[in-house]
Parts: C-alpha cells; sequence; structure tokens
C-alpha cells in the first residue's frame, strides 16, 4: 500500500510548512461526506498518532490514518492551476465515481 | 475539478462547506484582495497577473461601467465620467463639499438627500455605488481564485474613519452582495500582518506613506486590544509629490519652466516617476525632456525630496505628542504604502525612531494580507487558540446636554462590542419630549464635535422636572457601528436610531480633533463651567417667573415686587453678556439671597394650606 506525491506538490507542501514555522508533515485523509459518498481531507499535521502510516515523498512526510488509506492506496497527490485557481488534486485510482467538482467521491 | 489547499489540523472541512474568506483594502489609490490559502495570506492578482485594482470607475453613456487600470486610462480624456478617489467622499456630506470640491473634477447634483450624488453620463452615482463596484470586481477575483463563494470578508478603514465613514464602506459592501465579519483599522491590519497581535503588549508606530496620502497612527497592543493612541498625517502628501519635485526640476534643468504646454508637463512626470522607482535601486540615472539630456544623481533626488520626508516625521513628532509617547517607547515601526520604498524615507524613518523599520512584507500589500489573516480567522478556519483581535471605538460618543455640552456615554478607545446606558430627566415642568442628539468627538461643547444624528423621544407623560425617567442606551455592534435607543422607564415610551451618513466635518478636521480636544483642555473646561452656570441662571430666572405668575400679586407688596424684577432683570442680563463662570455663579447667588424672603412666604403658605381644616393635634 502506498500514497505518493508529485515533486511540485512536495515543494508546495515544504513551503507552507515552512511559513507556517511548524508541523511535521501532511495528513491526508477521507470523510464520510458530501454529495458523492466521502471527502477528502488535506491538513498540516503537528502529531503522528500511532494508527497512523507514514509515507515519505520528496522529503515530505504523507501521514494518513489506516482506515483512510484502503480509498486512498494508489493515490498521487498533485498540485495543479486552472485558471485563477491553484490548488492539490488527488488522483485516486479507487475513485470510481466523482461528483464533478471532485471534491467527494465513491469507490 | 475543484482544487483543495492544506486546512489547519482538525479544521477540515467537508466538500462543498469551505469557509473562503478574503481581506480587502479599499484604498484611495489603489484596492486589493488577499484570502489564507494552505496557512499563507497572500494578495490575488488578476489575469494579467496584476495585485493592484486602481479605485477608479468609469461609467459610459451605454451604461457601462469600467473599473480599475481601464477607467484610469479614461481619467484624463473624460474627467467628468471617471470617479476617482471616492473614499474621500464616503460618509461626507453635502455641507463638506464646499471643501472638497474645489478637488474634485465632478458636478454634484442638486438633491434632497445629504448624500452627495456625481452626475455622470449613466445617471447619479454616490460614493457608495462606486465603492461598490470596486468590491465588486475584488469579489469576483477571489471567487474565481479560490473556486467558490466567499463566505465574508474584512474590510480595512483609516483609523481616524467616523461611524458615517464606517457605515458608507459597509454599505458599498452590502450593495457588492458581500458579507462583512469586521472593519478593522488599516494600521491595526499592517501590524497583524506582522504578527505584532502575538506579542503580549508595546507601542507601535504604523507609517503610511501612499500616492497621495500620509497617516501616521500610534497603537498599543495590550491584551490583545489594539488602542488607537493618536493618528495624524496629511491628507495632501504622498509619493505623487516625489515626482512633482523631479519633475519641477527637470524642466528647470530643460529651462522649460515657464512652460504651460500639458503634454510637455505630462511627460516630465513620466520621466520623473521612471527615475524615482531607478533611484530606488542605482545611484543614478539618465533622463532626457524634450530637446535636454541629463543625468539625475542620488544626492540631488534626496535633496528634492527630503523636504517632503521631513514633512512626514514632523507629523510623527506631534503624533507622539499627542499620545504622550516618547519616541524611544515605540517597539515597532511598521511601513505602509508604496513610497515607503524609496531608500530615503526608510533611513529618515529609521534615524528619527531610532530603530530599523519592519519592511519584509510588500508595503502595498501588508494591509489587505492581514485582513485576509483577521478574516481567516473570523471565519473559523483556525483553532479556537488563536486569539481573536479586539477592537476599539475610535473617537468618544456622546448626547448632547442643556447648555451646549456634551455628555459622553462611551469613552474613546472602549473595545467593542459594547453597550451602555445612561438615565437622564427632564428639564421642564410637563416637557412631554426629549430631544436627543447623538455626537462624537473629544471636545466639550456640540459645536466641536461631531454631529451623527438626531431623534425626539415624544410621548412622556407630563410630570414635574426631573420627575420623568429617561434611559438612553448606546450599542455598538463588533463592527463599530451605533445603535442609540431612548425609552421613558415609567411608561416604556420608546424613540430609537440608527446612524447614517449625515453631515460632518473634513478630513484633516476629524483627523486634529484628538489634537484639538488636547491643546484645548483648559478652555473646554473653563467653557463647560460657563455653560453650567448658564443653565443654573436659567433654571433660577424660569423659577422666579413662575413663581411670581402663580402669587406674585397675594405674597408681594408693590416695592418688593420692583425688587425682585430688578434683581431678576440684573441676572438676565449677566446670563447674556457674562464670560466668567464665578461671576455668573455669584450673581446667581444675589438673585436666590433676594428672593429668600420670597421663597419662605411661599413655603409658609404652603404649610398654612395644608393645615387649613385641620386641628394642630391632628399633625
Amino acid at each position: 500500500m502506498a500514497i505518493t506525491m508529485t515533486e511540485t506538490a512536495a515543494e508546495r507542501v515544504k513551503k507552507f510548512l515552512d511559513q507556517r514555522g511548524k508541523g511535521v508533515g501532511l495528513r491526508l485523509g477521507v470523510k464520510t461526506m458530501g454529495c458523492s459518498g466521502m471527502g477528502y481531507v488535506i491538513e498540516f499535521a503537528d502529531d503522528i498518532e500511532e494508527t497512523d502510516e507514514v509515507f515519505e515523498a520528496h522529503d515530505v512526510k504523507v501521514i494518513i490514518d489506516k482506515k483512510s488509506l484502503v480509498y486512498l492506496d494508489g493515490t498521487e497527490v498533485d498540485y495543479t492551476r486552472e485558471g485563477l485557481n491553484e490548488g492539490f488534486k488527488f488522483n485516486n485510482p479507487n475513485e470510481k465515481d466523482s461528483c464533478g467538482c471532485g471534491e467527494s467521491f465513491t469507490v | 475539478m475543484a482544487l483543495l489547499q492544506i486546512s489547519e489540523p482538525g479544521m477540515s472541512t467537508a466538500p462543498h462547506q469551505h469557509r473562503f474568506a478574503a481581506g480587502i483594502d479599499l484604498g484611495t489609490t489603489n484596492s486589493l484582495i488577499a484570502t489564507v490559502r494552505s496557512g499563507v495570506a497572500e494578495t490575488l492578482p488578476d489575469e494579467h497577473g496584476e495585485h493592484l485594482l486602481p479605485s477608479v470607475v468609469h461609467y459610459n453613456a451605454e451604461g457601462g461601467v469600467v473599473v480599475g487600470q481601464k477607467a484610469r486610462m479614461k481619467a484624463s480624456q473624460d474627467p467628468q465620467n471617471t470617479l476617482a478617489s471616492v473614499k474621500r467622499l464616503m460618509g461626507r456630506g453635502k455641507e463638506d463639499l464646499t471643501l472638497l470640491a474645489g478637488h474634485l473634477p465632478y458636478t454634484f447634483a442638486e438633491t434632497d438627500s445629504s448624500v452627495p450624488r456625481i452626475k455622470t453620463v449613466a445617471g447619479e452615482v454616490t460614493a457608495i455605488e462606486a465603492s461598490a463596484k470596486i468590491l465588486s470586481v475584488l469579489k469576483r477575483r477571489a471567487e474565481e481564485t479560490l473556486g467558490g463563494e466567499l463566505s465574508g470578508v474584512v474590510i480595512t478603514v483609516p483609523a481616524y474613519f467616523d461611524e458615517a465613514q464606517r457605515e458608507a464602506t459597509r454599505d458599498a459592501a452590502k450593495l457588492a452582495d458581500l458579507n462583512v465579519y469586521r472593519l478593522i483599522n488599516e494600521p491595526t491590519a499592517a501590524a497583524i500582518a506582522y504578527g505584532l497581535d502575538k506579542k503580549a503588549e508595546g507601542i507601535i508606530a504604523v507609517y503610511d506613506l501612499g500616492g497621495g496620502t500620509f497617516d501616521i497612527s500610534i497603537l498599543r497592543l495590550s491584551k490583545g486590544v489594539f488602542e488607537v493612541l493618536a493618528t495624524g498625517g496629511n491628507s495632501a502628501l504622498g509619493g505623487d509629490d516625489f515626482d512633482h519635485a523631479i519633475a519641477q526640476w527637470l524642466l528647470e534643468q530643460a529651462e522649460l519652466e515657464q512652460t504651460h504646454d500639458p503634454s510637455i508637463l505630462r511627460q516630465a512626470l513620466m520621466v520623473a516617476r521612471d527615475a524615482k522607482e531607478a533611484l530606488s535601486q542605482q545611484a543614478a540615472v539618465d533622463v532626457q525632456l524634450g530637446e535636454w539630456q541629463g543625468r539625475l544623481d542620488n544626492t540631488v533626488y534626496r535633496q528634492l525630496i527630503e523636504p517632503l520626508v521631513k514633512k512626514t516625521l514632523m507629523a510623527c513628532r506631534r503624533a507622539l505628542r499627542d499620545a504622550e509617547l516618547d519616541k524611544d517607547q515605540v517597539v515597532d515601526i511598521v511601513m505602509v504604502g508604496g513610497s515607503t520604498r524609496v531608500p530615503l524615507v526608510r533611513e529618515q524613518v529609521a534615524a528619527f525612531f531610532e530603530k530599523e523599520p519592519l519592511v519584509d512584507i510588500d508595503p502595498d500589500r501588508v494591509v489587505a494580507i492581514g485582513a485576509a489573516q483577521q478574516a481567516d480567522v473570523l471565519a473559523g478556519n483556525k483553532p479556537d487558540e488563536e486569539m481573536l483581535l479586539l477592537d476599539v471605538i475610535p473617537l468618544s460618543l456622546g448626547l448632547e446636554m442643556m447648555g451646549g455640552l456634551v455628555e459622553k456615554v462611551i469613552a474613546r478607545n472602549t473595545t467593542i462590542p459594547i453597550t451602555r446606558a445612561q438615565e437622564f430627566t427632564t428639564f421642564k415642568d410637563g416637557q412631554t419630549a426629549l430631544s436627543i442628539h447623538v455626537l462624537q468627538g473629544e471636545r466639550e461643547t456640540v459645536e466641536h464635535n461631531r454631529s451623527l444624528g438626531k431623534f425626539v423621544l415624544r410621548g412622556i407623560p407630563p410630570m414635574v422636572a426631573g420627575a420623568a425617567r429617561i434611559k438612553v442606551t448606546f450599542q455598538v455592534d463588533a463592527d463599530g457601528l451605533l445603535s442609540v435607543y431612548a425609552e421613558e422607564t415609567t411608561t416604556g415610551t420608546r424613540a430609537s436610531i440608527e446612524i447614517k451618513p449625515s453631515y460632518g466635518l473634513t478630513d484633516s478636521e476629524i483627523e486634529t480633533m484628538l489634537k484639538d480636544s488636547i491643546a484645548h483642555a483648559g478652555d473646554d473646561m473653563a467653557l463647560r463651567s460657563l455653560r453650567e452656570q448658564q443653565v443654573e441662571a436659567d433654571r433660577s430666572l424660569q423659577a422666579l417667573d413662575a413663581a411670581m405668575q402663580s402669587d406674585g400679586e397675594q405674597l408681594l407688596n408693590e416695592s418688593e415686587r420692583k425688587q425682585l424684577l430688578a434683581a431678576r432683570d440684573k441676572l438676565a442680563r449677566e446670563r447674556e453678556n457674562q464670560n466668567d463662570s464665578e461671576a455668573l455663579k455669584a450673581a446667581i447667588k444675589v438673585l436666590e439671597k433676594a428672593a429668600e424672603f420670597y421663597v419662605e412666604r411661599r413655603m409658609n403658605r404652603s404649610v398654612r394650606d395644608a393645615m387649613a381644616g385641620h386641628r394642630v393635634d391632628e399633625f
């Protein structure tokens, strides 16, 4: 099981963590909410819990709890720009159907 | 496909429930919008990569509206329909226009409304509506960038803005369909951007030199509250004056100083502006005007602008004096405004305060960035331990009392939101209405303060003077907006007012209001006690007149009446002509003394009347 992150995304995370001045890495997860079943969680991580799995991607710790991992296994996190908007994007092979907004999905 | 931002731990929102918040610096010359994404506050550029939106609105005959750079380019060819610097008109009444209008190329409509309306080809427009157009453009930019609707914004206003100007700003946001979390002071926002609100306490000077205005604010941070101790500045001094100084020099060098040709003057200004920007980086620059070619070096440049920079430092000295502080008590100096990029400005400010100013954040963007951070907290995107900034009332709020005196109900620098009530009573027997006049300012008398509004509480049951209980409540919400309620407590009769833009003073007058209150403290006290004695004299005269009318005929003989009337007229004359409160007080005493026997007789008679028909042992 693994989660990966593109180099662009990793650079952004490093910059944001740096500017924030604290944090051990990036926490990913899923929440059961939203218009299509599940929603992605992307947060700064201040602690690593016992139930977490930790992956390294371009010197950034990607932290994810084991329950979320089954939904996100194989996901690649990217950072892209679309018009004026820019941000993180989940390329999740488990995602069967998304609501069109990309914020929630079903597996 | 929505693009996601990193949230604080545990603060992730459900899909489609993002709380997008933004900070807006609605400036006189330029406006900006900023937001916090993945923990970082940044200003947002438009599709051409421009962060600054010129605060200019152009109206055309087809009803179209253009905002920003394109509108600014119309300013010279179509000045009547191109509104710039409308911030100077926000919250201003028609009365202020005579003072401002000389500088504005607009035609104002004749209306009964107290808010001035500017005539354009697209109809009459107010400063509030033009500001709303600027806000709409920024709102659209933010929503396109964030990929969702804004849940709320923080808008910055100058520290010296009064209630009417703040209310006008809020109205503009309402028109632009923005939810305003809060209005905060520009210097406070700049201090937040540098994280100074995280410190426990300290004195902060915010030096804001823009294109056309200079503001200095002295803030005190204590327990999470930024108090504005003093403000000062010059509403007609800025980086544009640097350009003019260089342009003047260029014209002299090119021996064109007698010219009135607008195209040469405009060219001189353009060369000057480029030279100024170049000289922030290098020691000298080649310049050309018409046939003339030459070189402008830093030494000459500094000589040209030094008098202007000195002027700003004089304002700093005055502001410190108003705040009763020495410059070594200032812990941090925050630089705001594009003109603080000029090296000489930085050097002189550092030399004046004997401390290096904070310059790391882009001075054009620092206010918007601070506002965005505050908006992020207010939107609920931060964990609870993040301190929420408290704001204070910039100038005291009060009521007009008898004799034109002002009774302060809420003092300056009180943290908001706040509700304060005070009880008042009637002055005359049988008084059934009370006029309530709400004022703002630090001085003791009505004419020296800004009038915010008036209303009348009617339906007070007729009672003797002093018997009615009228509770007047001042309520200031978290945005610094004021509502005043009056209630006669025995009957529950109520009336209220919300402060809307009415009329008032000029920019510079408001800025100097605080200063005046200190400079005139002695005069004000003398004036206050004189007014108090005048009210006292009126009361004595009224009481005597009422008594003589009811029983003067029965209780006084002819000569006694004459004697009393003479004493009465003497006091009435003193009341009109006497400027010394002690002398007036003495005159009141003289009348009271003269009327003593009469008061005694009246009392005896009322006792007799009460006892009439009763036997002594009944008492």
